[in-house]
């Protein structure tokens, strides 16, 4: 599917709501409007394709379970911001790039692992627990917000992230 | 595997692995247009099942994160992102 397949109403729709929930929650869009569109072109055209939101700058699988660490806004993406000022698509940036004090040259390196060692990781660390607490910790893997209460939030609080995207942390 | 090819000076064989729906990836084949070469590149994601295997195994082969933009040049040098000057110097433009 070409990604002409989506209107620009939408796109303007999307970009609206990411970016009043981006400024509510602290973080920034990238200030060069029409790269960010067009990204946010590319993350509606992935849902189109695979029923969710993948990453525009990264191959998603089509299979939800095994992607969502790349649903947008991905798990890496305030570890970019922290280290580069941009998340790896640059769709979502720092105050430093958004007010134009730090510029932006090229792409930052890929921190997500390849698919072999991603499936390794997975069968290696099996889930903590702390039993003696009274409520489990519910931790945003987008953003790092914790929660201690029966069953993680429907949205996180923060990044707007879904439920699916808690793990368990204690 | 269908490439599509880009007209231009001849500075060698410039092969570009793209998303059709990166940024990075479009500012590269905006930057090798701009430069006026001839290059071929795909987009990986609009490619079938069997076909994206296929290439993903020949990406792995210069980049074994697999990640996009990935240029090739000459069958002998890699750049992996967009990087301007990287890749200016990979095919010895002035
Ligand atoms: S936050 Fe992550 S998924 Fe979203 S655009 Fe940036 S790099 Fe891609």
């Amino acid at each position: 599917m070409s990604s002409t397949d989506i209107s620009a109403e939408e796109v303007d729709r999307l970009y609206e709501r990411l970016n009043k929930e981006a400024e509510e929650g602290g973080y920034h869009l990238n200030p060069d409007v029409e790269f960010a569109k067009d990204l946010i072109r590319g993350i509606l055209t992935n849902e189109k394709r695979y029923g969710y939101w993948g990453c525009p700058c990264r191959l998603a699988c089509g299979r939800k379970e095994e992607d969502l660490d790349i649903i947008c806004p991905c798990d890496y993406r305030d570890t970019d911001l922290s280290e580069h000022g941009m998340c790896y698509c640059a769709l979502y940036v720092s105050e430093a790039v958004e007010k134009g004090e730090k510029e932006l040259t090229g792409s930052i390196p890929e921190r997500r692992r390849p698919a072999k060692e991603r499936k390794k990781a997975k069968s290696e660390h099996p889930r903590k627990s702390v039993s003696s607490l009274p409520l489990p910790v519910w931790r945003c893997k987008v953003c790092g917000y914790l929660c201690a209460r029966e069953e993680p939030p429907e949205v996180c609080p923060v990044c707007k992230a879904k439920k699916e995207r808690f793990e368990r942390f204690m | 595997m269908r490439m599509t090819h880009a007209k231009g000076n001849k500075m060698g064989k410039v092969v570009l692995y793209a998303l059709s729906t990166c940024g990075w990836c479009r500012k590269t084949k905006r930057l090798l247009d701009k430069m006026g070469i001839e290059y071929s590149y795909v987009d990986v994601d609009l490619l079938e099942d069997k076909e994206e295997d296929e290439v993903m195994k020949e990406i792995e082969r210069w980049n074994p994160k697999c990640s996009f933009p990935t240029v090739v040049v000459n069958n002998e040098k890699c750049i992996v992102g967009f990087n301007e000057e990287k890749i200016k110097k990979a095919v010895g433009y002035e």
